[in-house]
Formats: structure tokens, C-alpha cells, sequence
């Protein structure tokens, strides 16, 4: 398969940019993906880029099709309509060695000693099981979980077993791995060894891709995101520019309770007790300094905050649903 | 980062492979494969206990003895009679015995007798040698008149009746009946055939609901491609059945070794005596071996194929209830086309893929032309793989679809609040 010259770099110069300026080849290349159930628009024109190399997160609500998504890109279920490229190639499977996935639904065969699931799980990506075997035993003694070797999966705990099940993913030593929802059932240590997994795996230039619906691991991770929601991609880029799409909020303390000073406030203004909140204005803060100082308004405190990812996430997933609300409601209307 | 050496490409057999072969061994080293290899012995113990207290029941409920009523001395001389015939005749004649009631009852009437429902005897034999009087139901008296009357003339006579000796020389068989003895074959074939297809395909379905429960499916899926999945199974599936019907084979041997004589008495039948198949008995078993193949992968296929369809056990047997009764079906039109070589029932039987393996087994019973099986053999192989190439597709189309499959819930769900929240926000600050 040959891999397109368009596919190769990062900076598209077509509107669309997974992370702005990057001159990255693609490990992941979606345009337009489509997949319908029964009907139903699983997912609708979705488009993704990520850089090889890259932390890659994709965010939406449960039922947003994520996973379906993901399996896509993986060959797992093909799409009705779209191009999918993993390093350039349509099929995934003709490059299966060089992925690794871990599916939302954590499964294990109960009964397979832990060291032959995960070389079994190696073979399945064309890792003979000596090497396997081998592999594995290293994976786990690194992983602090040398003493399980020898026992079977139904005689571990839920965490190991999902540890065990993410070496099985590892095994083979792929360059791209696919998590979906990684950190689901996982307690906070676990949640931090993971982190600390996939930050090892970038820094020897694994391109890692997972799904979630938790902000925050997105935010500390991520170089990039795609949200998604109803099917549809409403923002894909990188961490910042999302942080960017909301406004700083500005939060104000005053001695003077009332004066003319309040008519510099902007008109989205909220008090809260003590406290007024606003988005900080596009003119900047300093204007706004001015006018509240000649009021006298008697300034106590006041901190601009950056949003965060969360926040972002919110905003936009928010935009989205209710604009597939409005969109259902002219459908029914019709 | 993939310094280690793994092979460039994982083509489709070699990924089969590596599924069979987990398949294979997580199988045959499980103790469901024990109870498996055991399942066959119940129904034989069942069956031979159930024999044995039914054969006890009908000795009991149906008595072949004669009661005798008739002076001391007549009796004896019919008991005499019947011990001096018995070489000869052997079951031919009753079992003969004096009803203790009319010892010394001139007047002992045995129509009363009988008609009381007493003693336990087919008929009662009364009067004299000379002028003997069988009583007893219609169906009694038409079995038993001729035998008694020969023992009643036999016990009059002085003298043993000579017996010469017969002469005897067997054929094998005939022109005429050689078609309709090897019809015992293909049947017997057939039938064997059809058990052990039954039998064994099932296991493929549990073993692919089991990697569903296992939740292990769609990491073989994104790993290979499905239909190199089903194969797999399909053959770990198929070497699993030879172990088993080795094992099996190996039993039955060995009982028919230590009691083939019992059993042979017991089933009354002689497979030593069945018919040797138009191909000759060491292509028949060759040809046995492969269409239990054929029929195995394309049953399992099928099963594969609705495993992919269902989503719980329950959907399994669900839809596995009419593949069942449909192979029944098709047992039953291989079976009755046996009777039919060259007719358009039997060029059916045989193209249809399901049917084909039983009509062509019965065939070679038959037909001594080999062209035929290897057109067959290539034919059900096409099915087979159609229909794992079909159960691969229809469990991508319906299997694959996440639990929330689906737009998201209007006003986003569980996140709608704070996403019109948020909305608001952005629109304010916008």
C-alpha cells in the first residue's frame, strides 16, 4: 500500500488541522467517517488526524461514538462512507503488528496462566510465543507483577487482570497503541501508573490514541483531542486552542457593594455573594481597571482564570447537543 | 520501537493458526472436555439399563409358557417330548409346565381357569395325547397349535423321530440382493455420520458464545481478520472432534473386543456383517473421514454464523432451534434419497451443501465412481467457505455496535446541564 504524500505530514493546508503547524507524519488519518446502526447515525462525518508520535484524546459523553470510532480506525467494523488510513494504509489489519488496542470491554480467556495470555495476545499480532513468553515475564516483573506469572486470570484482581490485559497490548511493542477508556475501573494509583505508561510510550515515539469521558486525564496527557458528540467531531485540535475557545473568567472582589462603577461590569455578569464573574473582556482587563478605579469601586481582589479542557469540553459538547436538538426539532417539525 | 522479531506479515492461515491452537488446547485440557468424552456413556448406560428391565418386564408380562392339565402320565410325556425336540427347535417350542391347580382335579376347568386371569401361562393344554385341547386366546392358539400338536404327536409316538441332517452352502451374497444389503451400509453410515455431526458441532456455538461472555472477541477481531477467527475455530473445533470420536472409537473397540458376542445379541446387530461398500471398506472410511469433515465445518459454520447474530445465550438457542431441526430435515432427505440413486431428490440432496457430505457418504456406499466425490468434496468446501466468510461479515454488520450505539441522548445526556450551562457561557463570552 502506498502511502500518499497528502497522508504523510501533519499540515494539511485544508482548514483542518489536528495540531496546528505540525509537520508530523500521520499515524492516523479519518475523513468523513459514517457508520449507521439500524438506522441509527452511530457516526456522522467524523474527521481526525493525529501526528505520529502524539497523546491523543478523544472526549465525549457516553454513546457519543467513540468506541465506535476507534473501531473504525482499527478495521474492526468498516465505515459506510469516509477514508481511514492508519500509517497510510486502508486496511489496519495489513499492518496489525504495529498496533496495539485495548478494548473498553476488558476481556482475558479466565483459565490462560497470566504469561500465556499476554504472548497469546503478542501472537495474535504475529509475535512468535517464545519471544512472547519472554516479552511478557519482562513486562511484568517492570510492572511489579512478576509473583502473578504463573496464575491464571480468574485468580486476579480486577486492577491486575486490566494491568495484564494492557501488557498483552504492549507486548508486541507497537507504534501505535489504541486505548479505549483506559482509565474506567482502574483506583488512583492505578489511574497514575497508567498515566506514567503512556507518557513512556510517547517519549519512545509510540503514537498513543485513547478514549474518554474524563477531563482531566485528557488534559494532562494530551497534545491533541477530538470531541465528539452525537456522531459528530465539533472541535479537533490541540489542548490549548480548545482552552482557548472559552474566554478567560475574571472574578472580582469590591468594598463598595453599589456605584456607577457597576456600569463598567459586562452584561453577562454574575454575583455570587461577595463576588462578581465575568468573562474577561476582548479589550482586556486594563480599560476595565481604569473604569473601576475612577468609580471607586474600591478593588479587594481580583483573578483571571484560564479555563480549563473541562470547561472547554462542556462548552463545546454542550453546542453540539443542543444544536442536534434544535436540528431534531425542525426534523419532527417537518 | 518494534525491535523484536515479528514476522513482517500474519497472513490469514497463519493467523487461523494461532487461534486453533489455543482453541485446541484450552479445549482439550478443560474439564468440560472430560464430561464431553464421558457425555456419549450415559445415554449407552441408560439405554442398556432401560433394556435390561424391559427385557425383564416383557419376559415377565409375556409369558410363552403352556400350562398342562392333563393326566400325570400325558404331562410327562409332553415334558419328555418337548426336552427331547428342545436341539432341534430350541424357542421355536413353549416352555411347558403342569399347572399345580388341576393336579387331581378331574373336574379342573381351565377355560374358568384362564378367564379368571390366573397362573401366568399362554395357553392350558388339556384332554389327552391322543385328542389334546389347547385353551387359551386367539392369538395364543393360532402361535402355539402347530408346536404343541407336534410335541403331543411326538410324546404319542414310541420311538424319537429321526431328524436327517441338511446340508448347507452359504453365498456371500447375489446380484439381486447385493444393491439392497449395501443400502445397510450407506444407512448405517449415514446415521453414524449425522450422530457425531450432531454431536460435536455444538461445541463450536459454546465455544464462540464463551469467548463472547469472555468479552475476548473484539480483540481477536481487531487483531485479525474475522473470518481467519472462525476458521481457526472452526478447525481447533474440528481436531478437538477427532480426539473425541478416537477416544470413542478406541471404547468401542475395546468393548467389542472383550463382549462382541453379547453384544452383538444384545443390539442384535453384527456391523461384522455389514455389507462391504461399493468403494471397498479402506475408501469408505477415508471418504467417512472426510465428509465428517465437510459436514463439521459446514454445521459449524452455520452455528458460527448465528453466534455472530445473537448477543446472549438466550438469542443462541433461540436461533440454533431451527439449524437443529433443519439438519434433521436434512438428515431425513439423505436418508430417503438413498432409495432413489440418479433421481432429481438425490442430485438435490447432493448440491444442496448441508445434505451433501450424508447423500455423498451413502454413495460411496453404493457407487463405486470416485469423479463424483471430488466434485462434491470441492463443492462443500466453496460452502464452507461462504458461509464462514458470511458469519465473519454478519458479525461485523451486528456485533460490533457499542452498548450506547447511537446519537447521544438529547441535551447531552448526563453532562446536559452543564453543557447548556457551559453553552451559555460561551455564547456570553462570545
Amino acid at each position: 500500500m502506498a502511502v500518499s504524500e497528502q497522508s504523510r505530514t501533519g499540515n494539511r493546508g485544508d482548514g483542518f488541522s489536528a495540531i496546528p503547524d505540525d509537520a508530523r507524519p500521520l499515524a492516523i488519518e479519518a475523513r468523513g467517517l459514517v457508520k449507521s446502526f439500524d438506522g441509527t447515525r452511530a457516526v456522522d462525518g467524523v474527521d481526525i488526524l493525529v501526528p505520529e508520535g502524539a497523546i491523543y484524546g478523544i472526549l465525549g459523553p457516553n454513546g457519543a461514538g467513540k468506541t465506535t470510532t476507534l473501531r473504525m480506525l482499527l478495521g474492526i467494523i468498516d465505515p459506510d462512507a469516509g477514508v481511514r488510513r492508519v500509517f497510510g494504509h486502508d486496511r489496519p489489519h495489513d499492518i496489525g503488528r504495529l498496533i496495539g488496542y485495548l478494548p473498553e470491554e476488558r476481556g482475558l480467556y479466565p483459565a490462560m496462566k497470566c504469561v500465556e495470555a499476554i504472548a497469546f495476545m503478542g501472537a495474535l499480532r504475529g509475535l512468535p510465543l517464545r519471544q512472547g513468553r519472554k516479552r511478557a515475564l519482562e513486562l511484568l516483573e517492570s510492572h511489579g507483577l512478576g509473583h502473578v506469572a504463573n496464575r491464571t486470570i480468574r485468580q486476579l484482581s480486577k486492577g491486575m487482570a486490566q494491568t495484564v490485559q494492557l501488557l498483552g497490548t504492549l507486548v508486541h511493542q507497537p507504534r501505535l497503541v489504541v486505548l479505549d477508556e483506559p482509565f474506567s475501573g482502574l483506583d488512583a494509583i492505578n489511574q497514575g501508573k497508567l498515566e506514567t505508561t503512556i507518557r513512556t510510550l510517547a517519549d519512545d515515539g509510540v503514537t498513543v490514541i485513547f478514549s474518554t469521558h474524563v477531563i482531566h486525564h485528557a488534559e494532562r496527557l494530551c497534545e491533541g483531542v477530538a470531541i465528539i458528540a452525537g456522531g459528530k467531531v465539533p472541535y479537533a485540535g490541540s489542548v490549548e486552542a480548545a482552552r482557548d475557545r472559552i474566554p478567560a473568567q475574571v472574578r472580582l472582589e469590591t468594598r463598595a457593594r453599589e456605584g456607577a462603577w457597576m456600569a463598567a461590569l459586562p452584561p453577562e455578569t454574575r454575583r455570587n455573594g461577595d463576588f462578581f464573574h465575568f468573562p474577561l473582556p476582548e479589550s482586556g482587563i486594563e480599560p476595565l481597571l481604569r473604569q473601576l478605579i475612577e468609580g471607586d469601586a474600591g478593588i479587594l481582589s481580583l483573578s483571571i482564570e484560564r479555563a480549563g479542557l473541562h470547561d472547554a469540553f462542556v462548552a463545546i459538547a454542550g453546542e453540539a447537543a443542543a444544536r442536534q436538538l434544535q436540528a431534531d426539532s425542525e426534523g419532527a417539525a417537518a | 520501537m518494534t525491535d523484536l522479531a515479528i514476522r513482517p506479515h500474519l497472513s490469514a492461515l497463519e493467523a487461523a493458526w494461532v487461534i486453533a491452537r489455543r482453541d485446541f488446547v484450552a479445549v482439550l485440557f478443560s474439564r468440560a472436555f472430560l464430561f464431553f468424552l464421558l457425555g456419549p456413556l450415559f445415554p449407552v448406560i441408560v439405554g442398556g439399563l432401560a433394556g435390561a428391565i424391559g427385557g425383564e418386564v416383557q419376559r415377565e408380562a409375556v409369558s410363552v409358557e403352556i400350562g398342562l392339565a392333563m393326566s400325570p402320565q400325558d404331562n410327562a410325556a409332553m415334558i419328555a417330548a418337548g426336552k427331547r425336540l428342545a436341539p432341534q427347535l430350541g424357542s421355536a417350542l413353549p416352555s411347558l409346565r403342569e399347572v399345580p391347580e388341576a393336579k387331581g382335579d378331574p373336574a379342573f376347568d381351565a377355560r374358568a381357569f384362564m378367564e379368571a386371569r390366573r397362573g401366568n401361562y399362554a395357553a392350558i393344554l388339556t384332554g389327552t395325547l391322543a385328542s389334546p385341547q389347547l385353551v387359551g386366546t386367539e392369538g395364543q392358539l393360532r402361535r402355539w397349535q402347530g408346536p404343541v400338536g407336534l410335541l403331543a404327536g411326538h410324546a404319542t409316538s414310541a420311538e424319537a423321530a429321526a431328524f436327517p441332517t441338511v446340508g448347507s452352502a452359504v453365498v456371500t451374497t447375489s446380484a439381486a440382493a447385493e444393491r439392497s444389503s449395501r443400502i445397510q451400509t450407506a444407512q448405517v453410515a449415514q446415521m453414524v455420520l449425522f450422530l457425531l455431526t450432531m454431536l460435536l458441532a455444538g461445541m463450536v456455538l459454546s465455544n464462540l458464545v464463551e469467548e463472547k461472555a469472555n468479552k475476548i472477541i473484539e480483540i481477536l477481531a481487531a487483531a485479525i481478520p474475522m473470518d481467519a477467527v472462525f476458521m481457526g475455530k472452526l478447525f481447533a473445533m474440528l481436531a478437538v472432534s477427532f480426539v473425541g470420536i478416537g477416544v470413542w472409537g478406541l471404547a468401542a473397540y475395546g468393548l467389542w473386543s472383550l463382549g462382541s458376542d453379547a453384544l452383538t445379541a444384545a443390539s442384535g446387530f453384527d456391523i461384522a456383517r455389514l455389507p462391504a461398500p461399493a468403494v471397498g471398506w479402506p475408501l469408505f472410511l477415508l471418504l467417512g473421514v472426510v465428509y465428517f469433515a465437510m459436514a463439521y465445518l459446514l454445521l459449524g459454520a452455520l452455528f458460527l454464523t448465528i453466534g455472530a447474530m445473537a448477543n446472549t445465550v438466550r438469542e443462541v438457542q433461540t436461533l440454533s432451534m431451527p439449524v437443529t431441526m433443519m439438519q434433521l430435515m436434512v438428515f431425513f432427505l439423505a436418508a430417503y434419497t438413498i432409495k432413489q440413486p440418479g433421481s432429481q431428490l438425490e442430485l438435490a440432496a447432493i448440491i444442496f451443501p448441508l445434505s451433501s457430505p450424508f447423500a455423498m457418504l451413502a454413495r460411496a456406499a453404493m457407487e463405486p465412481q470416485l469423479w463424483t466425490h471430488a466434485l462434491a468434496l470441492a463443492w462443500q468446501g466453496l460452502g464452507v467457505l461462504a458461509l464462514v466468510k458470511g458469519g465473519a461479515v454478519l458479525f461485523r454488520k451486528r456485533v460490533m455496535k457499542s452498548g450506547g450505539a447511537g446519537r447521544a441522548p438529547r441535551g447531552g445526556g448526563s453532562l446536559g446541564w452543564r453543557a447548556r450551562r457551559a453553552s451559555r457561557r460561551v455564547e456570553a463570552g462570545q
